[in-house]
């Protein structure tokens, strides 16, 4: 990654969103927006972590379940989710969420590897942790998110 | 790249295609002075624009190309020879022109060699031409040539003659006229250029021979000459005068970017989306002010989405432009005779799926002339004519358009094609058997598949039908074949109109929406229990009454495992609900959805690729409320149908889909044989190599035992019935097994049929040789233990089963549901040294551990109901007691996905069923590995 060759000095700007409960960080650049995904068709048939697609200005977005991405429970307490929108190979995508929380910017050398014993599935898709007051902050790595999901189609 | 250069090079790539078209026609036509002319002029523009750009290589072709062809002009007779040689000109103009076209530089080289070639034919042709007319015609008819003729035909003059030709010939050779007025100038008066006019750059020459031949004719020859070049110019200006008349009707029409025109497209789609969405929200606004302004949106949408798609419509014909000449050179170079005939070149199609088509054509027409016609002497042979027909044609049906590539030659050579199936693995020959011959042919579209014995120039590759498929399939087509053996075969290409815009019917299933496209729907029928048209069902499978057929049925719902989405909604009965009659192929049914809304125009939108893979839908777009919906793939669904109809039984439940398959599993192919008594005798299909048929008399007595000589060495064989009389002449046929690098036949008295059937041992056999027997094919028949008859030929043929023998006899637990497997590996198991317990079912298994019974090995199926192999399994590894027994799956899918599977599950091996061999080695393994480790 740029960022480890570019020294111990940098920073990363995270957007933070919650999900199930842990705090999750999303490199801001690339993250393109964040809204309320409206009218989702869902799509038989397809991956159950997928959890359809909706029409975000005139684009067609794949929003995947993070929740069931990440192997969580269903979320019971009925609010409204959030997506975050972003482009992987040229399409884009909509991460459904449970909330949007602030953007935080870390230095680099805060990162800490998965701790060994993370749940694979986890560290499948973690590029890492961030130590924060009072809770920790799980790094995204959006390109494994989904690209993970391509693989497990292509088995 | 220079605006100049680059028209240049459209224009002429344009004019290439059309001489190429046009020679071939001359050919054939060889007075048709009309498509001469075509060609001429053609190629002078060509040589015109070269001079003007300053292209020596090009414009010195272009000319001697033209010389020769106004040699034909002028009446010289046309022969295959001078029209390869033109042919010629024109690829070599074709490669200058491409490479041009990449480096914006006519390549170094040169041509001397063509245009030789190209000079001397113009000289040998004109003299020849020229001496015959002297001859024949010589006042009647004084021309050009007869003053050739005059100055040819004079024996002392001859060196003369042919000098003056030369400087003639060179008089008009580039470099030496390069500027284009020049070139028009003398395209007028190109007759008596030739003859009369000096060059004005090599003056002396001219004046030191020309004279002679000018003066020569007598005085009223002259005249006639005069007269003659007069008519040649009266009719080259009517020839300009049509020309301009096309050059207005050229001009009316611009040239314009693809790309543009794409771009076009997408702003008009996304327009229609647009006016879609609008018109969805006046529609909510009863009466609006928007209302009359939109509805002249909406239809001046309409006329601009109709306009635009037109500017992308071209004829198909223009695909097959080159096809004449790739026939006219093949036919050549394969000695054939070869016609070509095309038929409805007209139909116009979108140039997206037109480029798309192309070299699939191009390469089908070069399969046809390759493979599919015969030589003229077999086709005489054969009672045919020997001009053998290629015929293509194109015609609209239904929103599709229909190719077809026929060819009367031999049709298909299935023997070959199966033969180049199991050569390539891509089925085995026991496979193979089993297919119909539609489904043999298919294979020719599997990648580097190729039957051709040589590899020609032509096709051969084996590089082709798979590209061709890939390519019709990527625009949505299907492409199917027929094939009569000595008839000919028949390629039928369907491919949709266009690709971008698709009118759809909107409708409900499960309280989701989904497009079907109009062009696979025939009608829509109203189903109601208590109407005319209503569900009825046989066994499971619903079916609908329409006009004294039976449709069958299909709910979208159940196709797609969709429920609604709010559990309170009340399910309509199944029975109710709306029938969209759809057709595909030659396939109709029914597909049974809750609501009908209406029809819209929709731009397909390509899907994310993680939903790619799903076959029922095609595309996504998005509606003219704004939300997305999915277009159902009319192809996905017939094929899910006629999987699911193709079945014994016809539920769409998942749970039962996937007992069927598991029920269809069971089903294995059995092949029926008739040896020692009457009754039919049976053995899995799986466990022959191969069958055989061996004359008596190859059959060999070496130390008590027959033998014959197979594939380089000796085959033992063994006699079903050993007491049986033996053939004295004739053929035995045989069922040969081959196990780690040997083979033993068994010889039969005859093989029946390969049947597919359930196998279920019902009455145990005690007679060596015989597993039980059991109902095939509601016959009576007997099951063969072929594990009786391998040691016959090879004593150590089990040889494992003795080592392990000495060991000790050891206790196995075999758990497979199917009967069959249970009788048919349980033998074998003991015949390994094993002293075999079976279970029906892990439940079982499961039982007998509890009972404390003890086994050293466990050897498990997997797909199983109610407890699956991978359960037990996990159930054995988490009993601390049993967790050390080791334990083998044996399963009829041995992907490597399941085999990770299972050895997550706890498997210590994961053999495939069948594999008798891989599963003793495997046993011997985990006894081996054991027995060290108690050690």
């Amino acid at each position: 990654m740029s960022e480890d060759l570019n020294g111990l000095a940098e920073s990363i700007q995270y957007v933070t969103v919650m999900i199930g409960g842990q705090l999750f960080g999303l490199p801001i650049e690339r993250v393109h927006d964040v809204f309320m995904p409206e009218s989702i068709t869902r799509v038989p048939l397809s991956n159950p972590q997928i959890a359809g697609v909706l029409n975000l200005r005139g684009r067609i977005v794949t929003a995947i379940d993070m929740r069931r991405r990440l192997h969580l429970p269903e979320r019971t307490d009925g609010g409204q989710a959030m997506a975050v929108g972003i482009e992987h190979k040229g399409e884009s995508y909509g991460l459904l969420i449970d909330n949007v929380g602030e953007v935080l910017t870390l230095a680099t050398s805060g990162r800490e590897p998965n701790p060994v014993n993370l749940d694979m599935r986890w560290s499948m898709v973690s590029g890492g942790v961030h130590r924060l007051n009072g809770q920790l902050m799980v790094i995204l790595d959006v390109d494994r998110v989904l690209g993970g999901m391509a693989e497990s189609l292509a088995a | 790249m220079d605006d100049l250069l680059r028209e240049f090079l459209t224009e002429t790539n344009e004019s290439l295609d059309v001489v190429d078209v046009e020679l071939v026609k001359f050919e054939q036509d060889p007075n048709n002075a009309k498509i001469l002319d075509n060609i001429f002029r053609l190629v002078h523009t060509i040589k015109g624009t070269c001079g003007f750009l300053g292209l020596p290589r090009l414009e010195a072709i272009a000319h001697a190309a033209e010389t020769l062809m106004g040699k034909f002009r002028d009446g010289v007779p046309v022969t295959p020879g001078a029209v390869n040689l033109v042919l010629a000109s024109i690829d070599r103009i074709k490669g200058i022109v491409a490479d041009l076209e990449a480096s914006e530089q006519e390549p170094a080289g040169s041509d001397s060699d063509l245009i030789k070639e190209l000079e001397r034919m113009s000289e040998g042709g004109a003299a020849e031409a020229a001496a015959a007319l002297a001859l024949e015609k010589q006042a009647s008819q004084p021309s050009k040539l007869a003053e050739m003729a005059a100055a040819a035909a004079e024996p002392p003059k001859q060196a003369e003659g042919t000098l003056v030709f030369q400087i003639l010939e060179r008089q008009l050779r580039p470099g030496e006229v390069s500027l284009d007025e020049l070139e028009r100038a003398f395209r007028e008066t190109a007759s008596e250029a030739v003859v009369i006019e000096p060059d004005p750059s090599k003056p002396e020459i001219i004046i030191k021979d020309a004279p002679p031949v000018v003066e020569k004719p007598t005085a009223a020859q002259a005249k006639a000459a005069v007269q003659e070049r007069r008519e040649a110019k009266e009719k080259e200006k009517e020839k300009a005068e049509e020309g301009e008349g096309k050059g207005s009707v050229a001009s009316q029409s611009i040239r314009v970017s693809v790309d543009t025109l794409e771009h076009l497209m997408t702003m008009v789609s996304e327009l229609v989306l647009t006016r879609n969405q609008l018109l969805e929200i006046v529609r909510r606004h009863e009466d609006s002010e928007f209302k009359v302004p939109l509805q002249r949106l909406s239809n001046v949408t309409a006329e601009l989405q109709e306009g635009v798609m037109k500017t992308r419509m071209q004829p198909i014909g223009s695909a097959w432009q080159k096809l004449p000449r790739i026939v006219r050179d093949l036919s050549q170079e394969l000695n054939k005779q070869i016609e070509l005939e095309m038929v409805g070149a007209e139909t116009e199609l979108d140039r997206q799926v037109l480029e798309l088509i192309k070299d699939p054509l191009t390469h089908m027409v070069r399969n046809s002339a390759d493979h599919g016609l015969e030589r003229p002497e077999i086709r005489r042979a054969n009672g045919k004519p020997d001009k053998g027909t290629i015929r293509l044609s194109a015609f609209h049906e239904g929103g599709h358009i229909i190719i077809e590539i026929a060819d009367d030659g031999k049709g298909l050579d299935i023997e070959r094609i199966k033969t180049k199936v199991v050569e390539n693995g891509l089925a085995t020959e026991s496979e193979i058997e089993k297919m119909p011959d539609a489904a043999i042919f298919k294979f020719i579209f599997a990648p580097g598949f190729s039957t051709a014995s040589k590899i020609t120039n032509v096709s051969g590759r084996g590089v082709g039908m798979d590209v061709v498929k890939t390519n019709i399939d990527a625009i949505g087509g299907t492409i199917d074949l027929k094939s009569t053996a000595g008839q000919g075969s028949t390629f039928t290409i369907k491919i949709p109109l266009t690709l971008a815009i698709v009118s759809t019917l909107i409708v409900e299933s499960a309280g989701d929406r989904f497009a079907i496209p109009q062009l696979s729907v025939v009608e829509l029928v109203r189903a109601q229990s208590n109407s005319e048209h209503r569900i009825e069902r046989i066994r499971d499978t619903p079916v609908l009454r329409l006009r004294n057929k039976l449709l069958p049925l299909v709910h979208l719902s159940k196709l797609l495992d969709i429920t609604h989405r709010d559990p309170s909604y009340e399910a309509k009965s199944e029975d109710d609900g709306f029938i969209v009659v759809m057709q595909v192929g030659q396939q109709t049914f029914g597909v049974v959805v809750d609501a009908v809304f209406h029809t819209e125009e929709i731009v397909v939108k390509p899907m994310s690729t993680m939903l790619r893979h799903i076959t029922m839908f095609s595309g996504n777009t998005i509606l003219g409320d704004g939300s997305v919906i999915m277009i159902i793939d009319p192809n996905g669904i017939a094929t899910a149908i006629g999987s699911t109809t193709g079945g014994s039984l016809a539920d769409d439940h998942r749970a039962d889909e996937d007992e069927r398959s598991r029920e269809q599993a069971q089903t294995i192919s059995m092949l029926l044989f008739r040896a020692g008594t009457m009754e039919p005798k049976a053995i899995p299909l799986s466990l022959v190599t191969r069958l055989e048929e061996f004359s008596v008399d190859k059959i060999e007595s070496s130390n008590g035992r027959d033998l014959v000589q197979y594939r380089g060495s000796l085959m033992p064989l063994v006699y079903f019935d050993e007491h049986l009389q033996r053939k004295t002449e004739g053929s035995v046929p045989m069922l040969v097994f081959s196990d780690s690098g040997r083979s033993m036949g068994l010889v039969v008295d005859e093989i029946i049929d390969i049947v597919e059937d359930r196998l279920d041992i019902q009455v145990g056999s005690d007679r060596p040789g015989i597993l039980g027997s059991a109902v095939i094919k509601t016959k009576a028949t007997e099951v063969v233990d072929i594990g009786h008859f391998l040691p016959q030929a090879f004593e150590d043929w089990f040889q494992r089963k003795e080592t392990s023998q000495e060991v000790t006899t050891r206790s196995l637990l075999f758990v497979d549901d199917a009967p069959f497997f249970r009788n048919m590996l349980g033998p074998v198991l003991k015949a390994a040294g094993y002293s075999v317990t079976l279970a029906e079912s892990a439940k079982e298994a499961i039982r007998y551990f509890e009972e404390g019974r003890k086994f050293d090995v466990v050897v498990s199926d997997i797909e199983m109901p109610e407890m699956s192999g991978f359960e037990f399994a996990e159930a054995l590894k988490r009993s601390p007691r049993l967790k050390h027994i080791p334990i083998l799956a044996l399963s009829a899918s041995c992907t490597p996905a399941s085999i990770e599977r299972g050895r997550q599950a706890g498997f210590d091996d994961y053999i495939a069923k069948f594999d008798r061999a891989g599963l003793i080695a495997a046993l011997k393994e985990v006894s081996n590995y054991e027995y060290g480790v108690a050690a």
